[in-house]
């Protein structure tokens, strides 16, 4: 029985360190969750601004010879998969990569672009064919990492390797939700509405525009990387959260166990203790 | 009292300034271009070029390294995919990078890509040449 005790004491106290640790993970989560919100938030005037010269320009400019504006039939498809490079995030790679599992067609022509360790692994594991990894994007995405992406993307594109190229991510909805997203990046669909507002193009509308687009399709897979991450540190603090939650259970099953054995001990000490007084009398 | 148009600058990861300028002055693809309060609306890509905002306290200069101008309604925007005040700039790495691009212009290798050499020497030389000159002004 004492050998009992000591066990459930040992396990109490790992549990005890497990929750320290999910504890912290938790607050560091936390803490760049925020700052994933707050790069979004900074990220967002520029963003729109970029969109909206594209609306204006797209209407008074022929795209006849902007090839990266004109769909083609679509042989081969280039899938860009936003996951995590780290694990211990709850669903969040999961559910990016069951997303894009509904998404290809089985013996499909496609390629992929694997953004984080996790995608990496998983299309590796399952023999597809890796155009390029982007390993170590870091907690804190920079925008000259998307637009390097961004050229490889719009380089193959115009290549004629790939006749389309889609983007699967985790949008961000709270820290409790993100929603796995498919979303085409090129060729570009030009933002609808919106109405000229007669700018004077320098030096005309077709050369505009031709710059300006390769600028919103980076921008557009910045502010993808930006939400990606903040969602990966919200499913991370949500997951940690909960794990913290279950050890507190475990704990306090375990110490309510813990007592009432030792209550049994104690009474059976003392109902020998009585036992072997009475048998002396 | 001098008239003024509200001006910001804006890289993809923030808003740097928002100020009021007397004119703005900044290399467009066709040339440099001087704005004025109450330019007609304009859409122009920008090359790598000394921003000048020229504001009723004095001037204000950045490293640009190309991107684009807006104006509208009198409001001048400059989308800048970089933007660096002149104490931003990290001449050392400025230099290396001219000197690295210099290297692959000279090399005439099939690999190399021209205009992308070209690209990073003009966005070398701008920031050499904004942090020198702010370095002797700052010595005066």
């Amino acid at each position: 029985m004492p050998q009992g005790l000591r066990d459930i004491r040992r396990r109490i106290r790992s549990v005890e360190n497990t929750r320290k640790i999910t504890q912290a993970m938790k607050m560091v989560a936390a803490a760049k969750l925020r700052r994933a919100q707050d790069s979004a938030q900074a990220a967002r005037p520029y963003a729109e601004r970029i969109e909206d010269a594209l609306r204006s320009v797209a209407q008074d400019a022929s795209a006849s010879r902007m090839p990266l504006l004109r769909p083609r039939p679509v042989q081969k498809v280039g899938y860009v998969v936003l996951t995590g490079d780290r694990g211990l995030s709850g669903p969040f790679n999961a559910s990016i990569l069951r997303r894009l599992q509904q998404e290809i067609r089985p013996g499909g022509d496609q390629v992929f672009f694997a953004v984080g360790r996790k995608g990496r692994d998983y299309l590796r594991h399952r023999g597809h064919h890796i155009a390029k990894e982007y390993i170590g994007i870091g907690d804190y995405p920079r925008y000259y990492q998307a637009q390097a992406l961004g050229e490889d993307i719009v380089r193959a594109f115009v290549s004629g390797e790939v006749d389309e190229v889609r983007l699967v991510y985790a949008q961000f909805v709270s820290a409790m939700t993100q929603r796995p997203v498919v979303q085409q990046l090129l060729p570009v669909e030009r933002p609808q509405g919106g109405g000229s507002r007669q700018y004077i193009y320098e030096p005309d509308a077709e050369a505009v525009l031709e710059e300006l687009v390769p600028h919103y399709l980076y921008a557009s897979l910045y502010r993808a990387l930006l939400e990606s991450k903040a969602s990966e540190w919200g499913a991370r603090m949500t997951a940690m959260d909960s794990a913290t939650r279950n050890s507190e259970d475990l704990i306090r099953n375990l110490v309510l166990l813990l007592n009432r054995l030792r209550q049994a001990a104690i009474t059976n000490e003392i109902a020998e203790i009585v036992g072997g007084a009475n048998a002396l009398q | 009292m001098a008239t003024t148009v509200p001006v910001s600058v804006v890289t993809p990861e923030r808003e740097l300034v928002r100020t009021d300028a007397e004119m703005v002055l900044v290399r467009g693809a066709d040339g440099d271009l001087g704005i004025l309060p109450h330019h007609i609306p304009l859409v122009t890509a920008i090359r790598p070029s000394v921003l000048e905002i020229r504001t009723p306290a004095g001037r204000e200069r950045y490293a640009v390294t190309g991107g684009f101008l807006e104006v509208r309604g009198d409001q001048v925007t400059v989308l800048a995919r970089t933007a660096e005040r002149p104490e931003e700039i990290d001449v050392n790495r400025a230099r290396a990078a001219k000197e690295r691009a210099e290297e692959r212009l000279k090399e005439h290798a099939a690999d190399v890509d021209i205009v992308r050499a070209e690209l990073a020497l003009q966005r070398a030389l701008v920031r050499m040449q904004l942090a020198e000159e702010s370095k002797k002004t700052t010595a005066v």
